[in-house]
Order: structure tokens, then C-alpha cells, then sequence
């Protein structure tokens, strides 16, 4: 919108103003709810509002309790090492296969793109409870159900389509002739890959990771189904804490994954630009 | 020389046609590209699609009753349905011989439990006889038509034997019949019994519901993008954030966020009642209903509503708006005429996104949707994981998997799925 000409009449003013506050409260429906619980989770009492000690920023009204109840709580201790086991590797899967054929789809003749495509990108696109309840009977037939390694599988799948997306939109600038020009030199597919294709779509890749990672890290339903106790992870104790007592200390757990978000989103539109400088586009 | 007056093909370096010769490479190149794609596609096949489609199979599969009850399946064929007549000795026999075999396998129970979905009071009558028929002996105990009606009357009835004919096929309609309020009766499709009929609410209410959902992201998306894709580029990435960060933000999160902010001791009860809008006594109620996963899940869906509008009104040039408006339209309707349908490839995006995304919805709706304001996913999860009503549940999810698969379609048709954008 640019800035209002000095021969605006009064009405114009008043749409010009009143759109930008209309515009202000939808940002502020769309930040509030992520912003307000951060505060909430330093209460000093087990409430979900503002106690008036809060109010009066009085530090008596403030506290760390609930995060002292997220590091000593061995559940949810155990839970967020899950997190941890299984995003990483589910990571890892998805962009091993996924860099690969997302190189492969951007050749200049793939048969059945289209299709291929749309495969690859279906987990996405399916509601997860069919996964969840399709990878449930298909897992506990081959006796994967309830492994750390069915889990892995699961969320490898789910990330996948995050990792097509990501790198194809990142091949898509990619100059072939260096590629031709290694292989020219006498490099082989495999030293070209590595010395000048890998650096070159490397931001690619690694946001798509982050993407894969947050999927799985984030993802509850599928892992309700095919994980066991064993392979509780954190949204899945989240989950079980929003659905039966919801205690306070879900508030400091939340207030800890949004700055973990804070910090991909960070790393992610800084591996854009970089991206787009490598590829000699104008950062946008 | 010579070369120049050779008439015949081109030829390549090694001696053979140029012609063939490129049209080896290309195959070369195309193999090179589907080797690289292979194994992602076989993971995918093997972890992915090979277990929605063995789920989905199960809501045709009726192999449950011609397994368990061979003989009687076999011995029904002679009988028929349409004459107000139980069947004879010879079809109580080949019951008691399976129920027999069956009941030491300890499966009766599970082929009554499957014909009860579709004639319920049978599931009991199965597991009562199936206990004492386990004692008989099949050659000293016959006949066995009146011992059988001496154990439960349930065996006189010819509905039940209807039932059971009825369902003896390896396949059957029945799930997807129970899945939108009808079964299949003896003489064809009928209409279930009006304290039955759950399934067709549950699903319109989810059509509705993502509708309503939908709608709102677009009312609310719409300026958001076209500030966004109006304002200088510095600021308008600024700005971004805001959209970002919640698109980030783990859905548990912004669930849980939801949850405690609209409680009825939440922040925006407390605030309401502060100001004074709302009186202490009679808090608005904003969760476990149908508003509460309205809310939460517009805000949850929003920034896939946003982000397409904003990458379409971005390529709209702003100097048609200007020319309308200096040909003397006003500012609306320059703006409905000129600028919005160029902005409608991004609401139909972002519609198609959301809609898919809401429709399938599990998580939010479960935490703040409370009975009123639950979705069809939340019913076959029920299904899948504690009813045991499996087909049933497989039914459900093959319905909403058409209705996404439909839209997955027409969203590639319109959109193209290599140009959706993340972030």
C-alpha cells in the first residue's frame, strides 16, 4: 500500500486508516495466542491467566516452577529424549531419498513426472489419521508397530514431500552446464555430486531437512498409532496432558518449542537468501 | 570428402545412426533419472502407500464370515430368503459343525461381533452358543435344529439367518452402506433406523464446518495479503514474520495456546469480563464446541491461506489499478473489477489448501471440539482404535480420502503441485 497522496479526501483517509487496523488486529489473532503464553508460563501460581501480581510486574508473581517441573519430571524428560531419538534419524531418511530423487525428477526428461510427483507428494496431501490408521495395520503385521524403527519409518514418510518441495524449488535454477563442465574435466557423477551440485543446492537441502525435522518433531497422530510407551513423544505427552489434566507445565514446554520454531524459522529464511544469492536471484 | 557426398544416414562417432545413437542417450538419461527416483519410491510404496491401501481394503473385506462359518455359508445357498420359512436340519447341522470348530478356535465371538454391526442382538446369541456347543459331540448329539433354538432363541429368528446370508459374500458393500446411514437388507439397500443414523450428520457437519473454516481464512487472509504484497519490500518481510511465525509454531502449541486462552477462567473471558462487556456471572462458553475449533483452526490454517494469495497478488501489477482509477472508476470498483479477479488463482489456492487440510483434521478438533465440534477424522480414529469396528472406520476413511484425493486433483489441475511454496 503505498503512502496516502497529500490530495486524499476525508473518506479516503478514513479507509486508509481503518484497513490498516483491521490488517493490525488479524496480525495481532495470528501472533497473540503464540505470544501470550510466554508469559503465562513464568506464573508463580497453577493458574492459565494473569494473576494481579503478574499485572503489577511485581517478581513475587513470577517464577520458573514450571520449568523446574519440565526438567524434573521424568515423563516428560523421557518423552522430549524421544523427540529426540526420532526426529534426527526420520530427518535423515527423508533427505537421503528425498535429494536423490528430487535431483532425479529435475532432469530434463523424467517419464511420468506428473505422477511421480504426485506420489511423492500425497503424504502430505492424505489426512493423517488414514495414514495413521493404514501404517497402524500394515506396521503391527510386518512387527514394526510399537519400534523405534516404525516410528522412524512413519515419519520419514510424512517428511518426505517437505524435502521434494524444498529441493526441487532449489534445482530449479540449478545451471546444468556445471555439471557438464566437471564431467568435461573428468570428474565422475559421484565427485561432481559431491564437489558441485551438493554445495550449490546444500541451502536447499537443509531447509528441507529442517522442514522434515519439525514434521516429525511436531507430529502426533501417526506416532499415537504406531508407537508404543516406549516411543512417547513430546506432542504425544502434550497431547495426553491437553486431553486429560491439563497442568501448568505444558506452558513452559510451549513456551520452549516456540523459541525452537523461533530459531528454524531463522535458520530457514537466512538459507533462502543465501540460497538465492548463490544462484545469482535477487533475495526477495 | 567423400563424406559430404555419402547419402546415407548420419552417422555418430562409433559407426551407428546419430539418430539412434541420440535416441540411446535419451533412454540413457531417462533411466539415469527413474534410478535416482526408485528408491524413494519404493519407500514410499512400501511405507507409505501399500499400508493406506491394505487399510482401505478393509472396508470391503467380508472374508470374516464365509472363513469361520464355511459349512453354513455353503449350506444357505439352498435356502431361500424371500420364503417366511428357517432353514432345515441340514443348515442347523453345518452351524453346529463350524460354531463347533469355531468356538475351539476361541474366533465365534468375532464373526458375532461383525454380523452385529449390521443386525445388532447377534453378537450375544454367538458367544452364548458357541459355548455350549464346544461340548457336543457332531455325530451323537444330532439333530441339532431344536437344541440350537433351546440355547437362544435367536436361532428361530429368520432375520437373523437373513443376516447372515445376507453378509456371506468375501466382499461386501455393507461398511461403506453403515458409513453413510443405510444397510443392506434382504431385499436390497435400506435406510437405517433413525437412532442409528450418526454418520451422515458427522459428515456434513465436516463439510460445513471446513467451509465455514475456509471462508473465514479467506475474509481474513485477504487484506493480510494484499498489505503485504502492497508495501515495500523491507517492510512487507518484516511483516512476514508475523505469518511465519505461527505457520512454525507447533500445532500442539498453538492448541494448547488456544485452550487455556478461551476457557472460560481464560485471558479472554478475564479480559471481557474486565472491560465489562460480559457480566462475571455468565462467562461466554468458546471451547468444547463448534466455535472453539472454528477459531483455533482458522488460526491454525490462515498462513496456508495467506502465503498462496500473497505470491499471487505479488505478481499483480499495480499499475492497472492505477489506469482503472485514472479511466475515472472508483476506488471499489477498480478494485472488484480490475484487481480482484486477478487475485482469485491465490484465493482458489489457498481455499483448495485449507479446505484439504481442515477437512482431514484430527488433533485440534479432538482438544477443544468437545462432542458438538468434532470431525469425521476423530470418528474414525474412534473406530480404528477402540470401537474395533475396523471396516467401518476403513469405510469413513475411504470417503474422506475421495473427497481429498478429488481436490488433490483439481488443486494440481489449477495450481500445479510444483509450485507449492513452503515458507
Amino acid at each position: 500500500m503505498s503512502a496516502l497522496p497529500p490530495y486524499a479526501t476525508t473518506g479516503q483517509r478514513i479507509w486508509y486508516y481503518s484497513f490498516r487496523v483491521i490488517c493490525g488486529l488479524i496480525f495481532f489473532f495470528l501472533i497473540a495466542p503464540i505470544v501470550v503464553i510466554i508469559p503465562l508460563s513464568f506464573n508463580a501460581q497453577d493458574f492459565f491467566t494473569f494473576t494481579p501480581e503478574m499485572l503489577r510486574l511485581d517478581p513475587e508473581g513470577f517464577s520458573l516452577k514450571h520449568y523446574r517441573n519440565f526438567f524434573g519430571d521424568s515423563s516428560w524428560q523421557s518423552a522430549m529424549w524421544n523427540s529426540l531419538k526420532i526426529a534426527p534419524m526420520a530427518t535423515l531418511v527423508s533427505v537421503t531419498f528425498g535429494t536423490l530423487a528430487a535431483i532425479g525428477l529435475s532432469q530434463p526428461h523424467v517419464p511420468f513426472r506428473r505422477a511421480i510427483m504426485a506420489v511423492l507428494i500425497s503424504p502430505m496431501i492424505v489426512p493423517l489419521i488414514i495414514s495413521a490408521a493404514g501404517m497402524y495395520f500394515f506396521y503391527s503385521r510386518i512387527g514394526l508397530q510399537g519400534t523405534y524403527l516404525g516410528v522412524v519409518l512413519a515419519h520419514a514418510a510424512l517428511g518426505i514431500p517437505f524435502v521434494i518441495i524444498t529441493v526441487t524449488a532449489t534445482l530449479v535454477g540449478f545451471d546444468r552446464s556445471l555439471t557438464r563442465a566437471a564431467a568435461n574435466m573428468g570428474a565422475d557423477p559421484v565427485t561432481t555430486f559431491f564437489r558441485v551440485q551438493m554445495p550449490l543446492i546444500l541451502p536447499g537441502v537443509i531447509s528441507g531437512g529442517l522442514f522434515a525435522f519439525i514434521t516429525s518433531f511436531d507430529e502426533v497422530v501417526v506416532v499415537l498409532f504406531v508407537g508404543s510407551a516406549s516411543q512417547k513423544t513430546l506432542p504425544w505427552q502434550m497431547f495426553i496432558g491437553l486431553r486429560e489434566q491439563i497442568s501448568p507445565t505444558i506452558l513452559a514446554v510451549a513456551t520452549i518449542l516456540v523459541a525452537i520454531s523461533i530459531a528454524l524459522l531463522t535458520t530457514v529464511e537466512l538459507l533462502r537468501r543465501r540460497s538465492e544469492r548463490l544462484r545469482g536471484m535477487s533475495p526477495s | 570428402m567423400s563424406d559430404t557426398t555419402h547419402s546415407g544416414p548420419v552417422l555418430a562417432a562409433d559407426g551407428t545412426p546419430l539418430k539412434r545413437s541420440l535416441a540411446r542417450a535419451l533412454r540413457m538419461q531417462k533411466l539415469r533419472a527413474l534410478m535416482l527416483i526408485a528408491p524413494l519410491l519404493l519407500f514410499i510404496l512400501l511405507t507409505f502407500i501399500l499400508p493406506v491401501a491394505d487399510m482401505l481394503y478393509r472396508s470391503v473385506d467380508n472374508r470374516i464370515v464365509e472363513n469361520t462359518l464355511p459349512r453354513t455359508v455353503e449350506a444357505l445357498e439352498e435356502w431361500d430368503a424371500s420364503l417366511n420359512q428357517l432353514p432345515d436340519e441340514a443348515v442347523y447341522a453345518a452351524l453346529a459343525a463350524d460354531l463347533k470348530e469355531a468356538a475351539e478356535a476361541k474366533v465365534h465371538t468375532r464373526v458375532g461381533k461383525r454380523l452385529n454391526y449390521e443386525n445388532p442382538g447377534i453378537s450375544s446369541v454367538f458367544r452364548k452358543s458357541g459355548r455350549k456347543v464346544r461340548k457336543w459331540d457332531m455325530d451323537a448329539d444330532a439333530p441339532f435344529k431344536e437344541k440350537l433354538i433351546d440355547i437362544d432363541e435367536g436361532w428361530a429368528d429368520i432375520e437373523l439367518w437373513r443376516t447372515i446370508k445376507t453378509y456371506s459374500a468375501p466382499r461386501t458393500a455393507g461398511y461403506f452402506l453403515n458409513a453413510v446411514d443405510l444397510k443392506l437388507g434382504a431385499d436390497g439397500v435400506e435406510v437405517r433406523p433413525e437412532n442409528e443414523r450418526i454418520y451422515n450428520t458427522l459428515l456434513i457437519r465436516t463439510m460445513r464446518m471446513s467451509l465455514i473454516i475456509t471462508f473465514s481464512c479467506i475474509l481474513l487472509g485477504y487484506p493480510v495479503a494484499w498489505l503485504l504484497a502492497n508495501l515495500p519490500t523491507s517492510k512487507a518481510n518484516l511483516l512476514l514474520i508475523l505469518v511465519l511465525l505461527p505457520f512454525w509454531t507447533s500445532l500442539l502449541v498453538r492448541t494448547s495456546a488456544w485452550k487455556i486462552l478461551l476457557q472460560q477462567q481464560g485471558v479472554i473471558n478475564d479480559t471481557l469480563v474486565w472491560i465489562g462487556l460480559v457480566d462475571d456471572a455468565n462467562r461466554l462458553v468458546l471451547i468444547n464446541n463448534e466455535l472453539g475449533t472454528i477459531i483455533a483452526m482458522t488460526h491454525i490454517l490462515l498462513p496456508f491461506m495467506i502465503l498462496p494469495m500473497y505470491s499471487v497478488m505479488q505478481t499483480i501489477n499495480p499499475s492497472y489499478l492505477r489506469a482503472a482509477k485514472s479511466l475515472g472508476a472508483t476506488n471499489w470498483t477498480a478494485f472488484w473489477r480490475v484487481y480482484f479477479p486477478q487475485s482469485v488463482p491465490g484465493i482458489g489456492a489457498g481455499s483448495i489448501l485449507v479446505f484439504i487440510l481442515a477437512v482431514g483434521y484430527y488433533i485440534t478438533p479432538a482438544l477443544v471440539g468437545g462432542t458438538k465440534g468434532t470431525f469425521i477424522s476423530n470418528l474414525i480414529a474412534y473406530h480404528i482404535s477402540t470401537s474395533g469396528n475396523w471396516g467401518l472406520g476403513a469405510a469413513l476413511g475411504a470417503i474422506l480420502l475421495a473427497v481429498v484425493l478429488i481436490l488433490y486433483w483439481v488443486y494440481d489441475k489449477i495450481v500445479g503441485i510444483d509450485n507449492v511454496k513452503l515458507g
